[in-house]
């Protein structure tokens, strides 16, 4: 615990430090990254790159230690990775474009096959009994204990430039994951903003694949923006909140690590994300589970409201004890279960509210079936003047007419 | 042969013709362009060029290649032959100039973005790369809002929005990019009567100013109100020129076949406009 703490404080030596803070720019930049793969509905494609820079990793290391005696350099292994990663990329596009297969299917094949080939070299490799081995081990799950203070170095300044790259197409990649076609009609080149897309992915899956390993590399890419997602509706916020979260979590893992060397460093800091997602998931106000049944909640109300003013205005009994208490409540219905002359003003208000709500669905079914708060709420606080105005005029033509001067828009 | 209007094609044949000056007054051209879908050919060497400063409709049956005609014109999808300059440039040097609003249906109305995000990305083209969206452009996004009646609705989630009012905010981002020819593709899809309303007088305005609209439409019987000329297709080019002269009886039942009834199109091409 107290190892933990320091490690928390960047307290427990330099190097312990150091991998943090490594980790930290690798989960806010993945985080960042992870928003435009999520966006673009491709969080698949990613597993397919990780999953194939295994073979990459392991010939690297077959060539780098029998010719060159450098097996365990870092920036040698993940060369081998980012090529084999990139290869099994073009092969998910080359089967998508020259075959009637699904992206899934694509990448299903490739994914496996790449995994199968990484697997066979490391058994191969195992009965060379090449010296050097037992660090590719740390590829699978992530080890950052005896990491070497260049090689956190590097992921540190790599993760850096990725995040920083990402930030400034943050544009381009809205635009190109909300609408390709516009994209691709006003001029920019899709198929290259894709590629860009999937290259800062590739280069966050090998930058981390030493930290967290490449089974788990996807998570530090996939959770922090979903987990961002429960918290707001803007693109910019989304990528600070996952950038946000990637780095924390990655920063507690990693300090856990330190503290329990044994433990699979990418484990943990998924583990810590993932309690990243279970609480974003229930308390957040913008989208949490939590917040969606104070939603019905309220709904629910606002709807033995509605029709029990409607009762009123139709001067109709109102039975149900949730709607008598919500009238009483507030101060619509007496004691003595009679509308109040506040109940019975509001009442009327509502019931030409409804009548215009219902005249719109007359006339536009379709259109108000699709909408969320019809009759719910005024109706000029969810449709545009121009279309009140309209039903207005339908529905009380006199009125309507004198009342031009005015613009009709309530809202 | 097929009943066309005066549109300058003959030009385009002549190499030497489209460097002189006469095609570049023409804002859309299509020359000979085919389309297929693994195979099945959805559009079969269609050449067309659209008259300069008209509200045109491309009007067709299901599966005629409207929305593909556009798409591929503007090169989003691959073609087998043809080409589309735009006056006088090749479309790649051209989509400057082109505002396309493609279907409503074609993308996922819960990205999170606000209204004015989406028309914001009408002006990404002006802000240019690693620049941000300054007060100046937030501005202009506004004025186009306001242009389609949803100034009020600017920070409003756009998957909150109803279907005529996402529609709205297509046509207000393709208004920020200030083009010389729009193309559009069905916006009249699903949308309420004033939307309906709302978009016509933006396609009017947009004309009046010297503009040259096309707009891929549904409904027969409003053609003749909205529009000053149409493109007639059924995978081929059928006809194209003024409503007067070519939205006839003959012309629509070689679009449509036999799936409008004699009586049915009669009163389509008398009905008087407005």
């Amino acid at each position: 615990m107290e190892q933990f703490f320091a490690a928390l404080t960047l307290s427990a030596g330099y190097n312990t430090a150091l991998v943090c803070i490594g980790a930290a720019l690798l989960g806010a930049a993945s985080g960042a990254i992870g928003v435009f793969v999520l966006l673009r509905k491709r969080t698949l494609i990613s597993d397919a790159v990780s999953h194939a820079t295994l073979p990459g990793v392991a010939l690297a290391f077959i060539i780098a230690q029998i010719y060159f005696d450098a097996g365990r350099s870092l920036p040698v292994l993940l060369f081998g990775a980012a090529l084999s990663a990139g290869i099994g990329v073009l092969a998910v596009d080359w089967i998508k474009a020259h075959t009637r297969l699904t992206e899934d299917a694509a990448i299903g094949t490739v994914l496996s096959t790449f995994f199968a080939v990484g697997m066979v070299l490391l058994t191969v490799i195992q009965s060379l009994s090449l010296t050097g081995q037992a660090g590719l081990e740390g590829f699978l799950l992530g080890a950052t204990s005896g990491m070497l203070r260049s090689e956190a170095l590097t992921i540190a300044v790599a993760a850096a430039l990725v995040g920083f790259a990402v930030v400034l197409r943050m544009k381009e990649f809205s635009l190109l994951c909300f609408d390709e076609a516009f994209a691709a009609a006003s001029g920019y080149n899709v198929r290259w903003l894709d590629r860009t897309l999937l290259l800062l992915l590739l280069g966050i899956v090998v930058i981390g694949l030493k930290t967290v390993g490449l089974v788990l590399i996807i998570a530090l890419a996939i959770i922090p923006p979903v987990a961002a997602r429960f918290w707001t509706d803007r693109v910019p916020v989304l990528v600070a909140i996952a950038a946000g979260i990637g780095a924390s979590g990655s920063y507690i893992g990693a300090a856990l690590s330190a503290s329990a060397p044994n433990m699979p460093t990418g484990g943990l800091i998924v583990l810590v994300l993932f309690s990243f997602f279970v609480v974003s998931l229930l308390i957040s106000p913008v989208r949490g589970i939590l917040a969606a049944a104070l939603k019905h909640y309220r709904f629910q109300r606002i709807v033995h409201l509605r029709q029990g003013l409607l009762a009123i205005a139709h001067e109709e009994p109102v039975m149900e004890p949730l709607t008598r208490s919500i009238l009483r409540r507030g101060g619509f219905m007496g004691g003595d279960g009679q509308p109040t002359v506040k109940g019975q003003s509001e009442a009327r208000l509502i019931e030409r509210d409804q009548k215009l709500w219902n005249l719109y669905r007359e006339m536009h079914p379709e259109e108000s079936h699709a909408l969320a708060d019809w009759s719910l709420k005024p109706i000029g606080e969810v449709l545009p003047a121009d279309t009140v105005n309209v039903l207005e005029q339908e529905l009380c033509p006199q009125f309507a007419r004198t009342d031009e001067t005015g613009n009709g828009g309530t809202n | 042969m097929h009943d066309r209007s005066p549109s300058g094609l003959h030009l385009l044949h002549d190499k030497d013709a489209t460097k002189n000056g006469s095609s570049a007054d023409l804002p859309f051209t299509v020359q000979g362009m085919t389309v297929a879908y693994h195979h099945k050919p959805v559009l079969w060497g269609v050449s067309y060029s659209a008259p300069k400063g008209c509200l045109t409709a491309i009007i067709g049956p299901n599966g005629a290649g409207k929305s593909t005609f556009l798409k591929a014109a503007l090169g989003l999808i691959p073609k087998l032959s043809g080409e589309t300059r735009v006056f006088g440039d090749p479309i790649e040097k051209g989509l400057k100039r082109i505002a396309y609003v493609p279907q409503r249906s074609a993308v996922d109305w819960d990205f999170p973005a606000t209204a004015i995000d989406v028309v914001l990305m009408g002006l990404y083209g002006q802000i240019g790369w690693f620049r941000w969206p300054s007060r100046k452009h937030r501005q202009t996004a506004l004025d186009c809002l306001k242009s389609v009646g949803m100034q009020d609705f600017a920070d409003r989630q756009i998957g909150q929005l109803s279907g005529g009012q996402q529609q709205r905010v297509f046509l207000a981002r393709a208004l920020a990019q200030d083009a010389e020819v729009y193309l559009m593709d069905e916006p009249f899809a699903g949308v309420d009567a004033a939307t309906e309303k709302a978009i016509v007088t933006v396609l009017r305005q947009l004309v009046a100013e010297g503009r040259t609209v096309l707009v891929v439409h549904h409904d027969l019987e409003t053609v003749r109100d909205y529009y000053s000329h149409i493109l007639l297709l059924n995978g081929q080019h059928v006809a194209d020129g003024p409503v007067e002269t070519t939205f006839t009886s003959e012309n629509l039942q070689k679009a449509y076949g036999g799936r409008l009834a004699s009586t049915q199109l009669d009163g389509l091409s008398q009905a008087s406009g407005a």
